[in-house]
């Protein structure tokens, strides 16, 4: 069996495992160790690519393997990985290993819990190792699918609302997909020829421009509505502040970055000569989602809505650096990837740890908890300095890089927008530090608060996870764009002829 | 050809004929209060039919050409006897009932005798063969959609779906007379030879189209369908909306395709407006219904309109995916149908708002019916995202990309729906949710067929291959 299988096979058999459990003590043992398992072998898969890196030329997928499914559809099962989808793995192992501990304490109805969060974190490992587009779709639904029983079943507030209006958008954007997929696959060979789902090969032959420019926009569209286009993007909001937080993390922290890679992998390297045509009309959206989003973070009051509206904004700087097609760019975007997808993480994290002690999410009705709750304060604070952007963390790489590569087209419209984006990142500090300092710093607003206790060691072990590789890649964030660099110029050179 | 080559060719149709005969006598000669034992053996003739008509025959024609049997009919007929078998499995409760002891032997000769026709009209070779099997197997569905005739509704049921069902065979009939002044034949290979894009020719057509519609439920002519499928018993709302229509799609998608393969272009505008309307109009409808069987009513018309677009790509490849989607479509449709029966049957429910809390009483029975809707809705991993994958496939495979996107939205729309009644189930809060029950045997052992084909069918990708293979006999 091919290594990579192992990313769908553990999923799979923690899934079983925890059928034979009778209750959450056994629930969230198997699956803290199945996605230990998943964790370790993710790890395992980084140094392995960085090993590989001294060797040499790396454009080839690593551990590329192709298993016949439909013949007459010429339909594979093709898996396969670049340092690009290598750092996605590694970020969603992360990020699902911390939703495990983050959920220890789920009491109504464990077991089906963390069954279907680990569906969708099936899904999600099976997209990114993935290089045939109908597997890639099916993983893509398996993702999406849980989510609503995840929501609905699990959730607070308006739940089962949210969790159709997620759904359905969501599955309204796979719909898209489903007609781009289509016709990438009847337009992947001369007419008469072998049509095929897998990208490798789609690449090598050109698809005629008119259907470009007629499946790019719905395959950008499709996965876009997943990165939270706007304006696309209203399931978001709704969505992540119903969701319990370990899918508020996951969501947050790896599907939507599931949908930028989408777009990017999909759309762009397939379609490129369309990508360069339209991106005007995706870049004027986005930049409206990344302003957009940072002011309506700025008016929200509660926790979940004010993270779920920043993410809108980061994930649209994502998308916006993706559009601006040049190495710098696309290099930040991949790191605001990661970097995004851990920060967002952590913050869902926390929310759902402080709502679990005060009951509340509303910043106005808290106060002075730095004091109380040290621990969780002061990871709060770092999510925070990484969020916007503080040098030493991730996010400040991440923007950096994304803005000197928007900074390198000369012509008044890319600079106009690069301009309106850069400056989110004052509105992302007024929110973030807003919150910071009404929630955990001045006096203590309500009494009740007084008797709040730290985080517990599962808590900490889901928050220290997430904080460890933060710092790793603020500190020393070499390798990681090493990583992503080696793969990406290769893809690159596809897109920017 | 031997004689005895003649009765293997025939081996489906004579099956049914004999099980009926057989299951009527042995009726007569039960004692009144051993009635349900009908059921039982019933039960044993049938799955035995089933099996025995698994045997391979060489394919050939009989009747100088009326009748026509090869590997692809073959496998329609087993596809129908396969859900006739597992609705079977699935009415033994209902039957039970003190009030059906007296008319156990009809429900089963009635129905074998409707498969008769059907297997006739699937192999029919030219329209006087086609029109009789349509009739054989039409006019028995009356009798057994009024089989709760003391009910109103059942009896109602009955009626409409007779006089509605005559009037789509007269205007089928009318279609067909044209068909023959144009072309000078009632054989499907003269015609075929002969086919031109003759005024007469067209005008038939069009007769034809709205006939078949009319068994489809195709929007417009699905008038009848939601209320036959409320009044009829459940069993036999499940044998119309799948066997039934089944067998309709089946012959609709053969005679489209080698009688009027000249006009291809013609034909297929017709189908790309029906198949707009019924999914929309069915997805439309089946947002607002409460009673299951009114919702898997409209459900399974949208269904059809999917279907279509899998006819739409002609070819092996079109006449693949629609017999693998109604493969699909058998174990899927009838899960959610099961389901539906064993909880009317302990309950007397029939509303999606009475499933509320079912999820915390009947675990195994919501996630079955979970994972139907979800097969219905086309979500992978199961069946129903590969069937219509295929379908939609094979419409773009016509470069019909506009039609695939409105089919795909209209899937979304369908997810609503569906997610609905997963919500009822599993998310919504009831004080007095259903009682925990135990279902039949036979239910269970259909359920887990069903459960079985949902999961196994997609990923078996030889399912497919062997379906295509069969399918490229026929060009």
């Amino acid at each position: 069996m091919d290594f990579l299988n192992l990313f769908v096979a553990v999923p799979v058999l923690t899934v079983i495992g925890i059928m034979f459990t009778k209750d959450l003590k056994g629930a969230r043992i198997v699956s803290a160790i199945g996605m230990g398992i998943q964790l370790i072998l993710s790890a395992y898969l980084v140094f392995y690519y960085l090993s590989l890196q001294g060797v040499g030329d790396l454009h080839n997928m690593i551990f590329y393997a192709d298993t016949v499914w439909y013949a007459p559809l010429n339909i594979h099962y093709t898996i396969g990985v670049d340092g690009i989808a290598v750092a996605m793995i590694a970020l969603t192992g992360i990020v699902v290993f911390a939703g495990i501990f983050a959920s220890w304490k789920m009491e109504y109805l464990p077991r089906e819990f963390f069954i279907s969060l680990i569906i969708l974190a099936t899904g999600v490992f099976g997209f990114f190792i993935s290089l045939d587009l109908f597997t890639m779709l099916m993983f893509y639904e398996l993702a999406v699918i849980p989510m609503y029983l995840l929501i609905g079943i699990w959730g607070t507030g308006p739940k089962e609302r949210s969790a159709m209006k997620l759904t359905l958008m969501l599955m309204a954007g796979s719909a898209l997909l489903v007609v781009g997929l289509l016709g990438i696959y009847f337009n992947s060979a001369a007419p008469g020829g072998t049509y095929t789902f897998n990208m490798v090969e789609i690449v090598k032959h050109q698809m005629p421009i008119a259907a470009q420019r007629f499946f790019f926009p719905l395959t950008f569209v499709g996965f876009g509505v997943l990165g939270a286009l706007f304006p696309l993007h209203t399931w978001s909001p709704d969505g992540h502040a119903s969701a319990p937080t370990a899918v508020s993390m996951l969501h947050a922290g790896v599907l939507m970055k599931l949908g930028a890679y989408g777009c990017f992998r999909v759309a762009m390297y397939l379609m490129p000569q369309a990508a360069h045509q339209l991106a005007w009309i995706f870049i004027i959206l986005t930049s409206i989602s990344v302003v957009y989003g940072a002011f309506g973070a700025i008016k929200q009051k509660d926790l979940k809505f004010i993270n779920a509206y920043s993410s809108v904004s980061h994930v649209g700087l994502i998308l916006f650096a993706l559009l601006m097609m040049n190495t710098t760019a696309i290099d930040g975007a991949i790191l605001q990837m990661i970097s995004h997808g851990l920060m967002t993480a952590l913050f869902f994290a926390l929310i759902g740890m402080i709502y679990g002690r005060t009951h509340t999410r509303d910043i106005d009705k808290m106060g002075g908890l730095l004091k109380i709750i040290p621990f969780l304060g002061v990871m709060y604070i770092i999510a925070g300095f990484a969020s916007l952007g503080l040098p030493g963390f991730s996010g400040f790489v991440a923007e950096m890089t994304i803005f000197v590569g928007a900074f390198q087209h000369a012509d008044m419209f890319h600079r106009v927008a690069t301009i309106v984006v850069v400056s989110s990142i004052v509105v992302t500090a007024v929110y973030i530090l807003r919150v910071v300092g009404i929630m955990l710093l001045g006096p203590l607003k309500n009494q009740e608060h007084a008797k709040l206790t730290d985080a517990t060691w599962f808590e900490r072990v889901s928050t220290i996870t997430l904080v460890i590789a933060i710092a790793g890649i603020g500190i020393v964030p070499l390798w990681l764009s090493d990583t992503i660099q080696r793969s990406l110029h290769p893809l690159l050179q596809m897109i920017l002829h | 050809m031997t004689n005895f080559q003649y009765v293997f060719l025939l081996r489906h149709e004579i099956l049914l004929t004999l099980a009926a005969v057989v299951i009527l006598i042995a009726e007569l000669f039960t004692a009144d209060h051993k009635k349900t034992s009908v059921i039982t053996f019933s039960l044993v003739v049938f799955t035995i039919v089933t099996l025995a008509s698994f045997i391979p025959a060489a394919p050939g024609t009989l009747f100088g050409g009326s009748f026509q049997g090869d590997r692809l009919t073959d496998l329609m007929k087993d596809i129908l006897n396969v859900a006739v078998l597992i609705i079977f499995f699935q009415s033994g409760g209902y039957l039970r009932r003190s009030e059906n002891s007296e008319k156990i032997g009809e429900f089963f000769a009635l129905i074998l005798l409707t498969m008769v026709g059907m297997d006739f009209m699937i192999s029919s070779g030219d329209f006087l063969t086609f029109f009789i099997g349509l009739e054989t197997a039409s006019i028995p569905l009356a009798g057994l959609a009024a089989y709760d005739r003391f009910k109103s509704k059942s009896a109602e049921a009955g009626v409409k779906l007779i006089l509605l069902s005559s009037i789509a065979s007269g205007i089928l009939l009318f279609g067909l007379s044209m068909i023959y002044g144009a072309s000078g034949s009632i054989y499907f290979a003269d015609i075929a030879q002969k086919m031109t894009a003759s005024p007469l020719m067209i005008l038939g057509l069009i007769f034809f189209i709205s006939g078949m519609g009319f068994k489809i439920s195709l929007v417009p002519f699905h008038l009848w369908t939601a209320d036959v499928y409320e009044g009829a018993p459940i069993n036999i709302t499940a044998y119309l909306s799948v066997v039934s229509k089944g067998a309709a799609v089946f012959i609709f998608t053969i005679i489209l395709f080698t009688v009027f393969k000249n006009i291809i272009d013609l034909w297929e505008i017709a189908l790309y407006a029906l198949a707009v309307l019924t999914m929309t109009i069915g997805n439309l409808f089946a947002l607002r219904q409460d009673n299951i069987k009114r919702f898997l009513a409209f459900s399974s018309i949208a269904q059809a309109g999917f279907i279509l677009l899998g006819i739409m790509g002609t070819g092996s490849l079109g006449m693949a995916t629609v017999v693998y989607f109604m493969l699909v479509y058998v174990f899927t449709n009838l899960g959610a149908f099961g389901v539906a029966t064993a909880i009317y049957n302990a309950s007397g429910v029939e509303t999606i708002s009475g499933y509320k809390g079912l999820y915390a009483t009947n675990p195994k029975l919501s996630l079955i019916m979970m994972l139907a809707l979800f097969s219905l809705a086309g979500i992978p991993p199961v069946a129903g995202f590969f069937g219509k994958f295929f379908l939609f496939t094979s419409a773009a495979k016509h470069g019909y990309f506009i039609l695939v996107l409105i089919a795909v939205l209209n899937a979304t729309i369908s997810l609503y729906y569906y997610l609905v009644v997963v919500k009822a189930m599993f998310i919504d809060k009831n004080e007095n949710p259903i009682a925990f029950f135990k279902s039949t045997k036979g239910m269970r052992l259909s359920l887990a067929i069903c459960a079985l084909g949902i999961f196994a069918i997609g990923f078996a990708s030889g399912i497919f291959d062997y379906i295509l293979n069969i399918s490229k006999l026929l060009f």
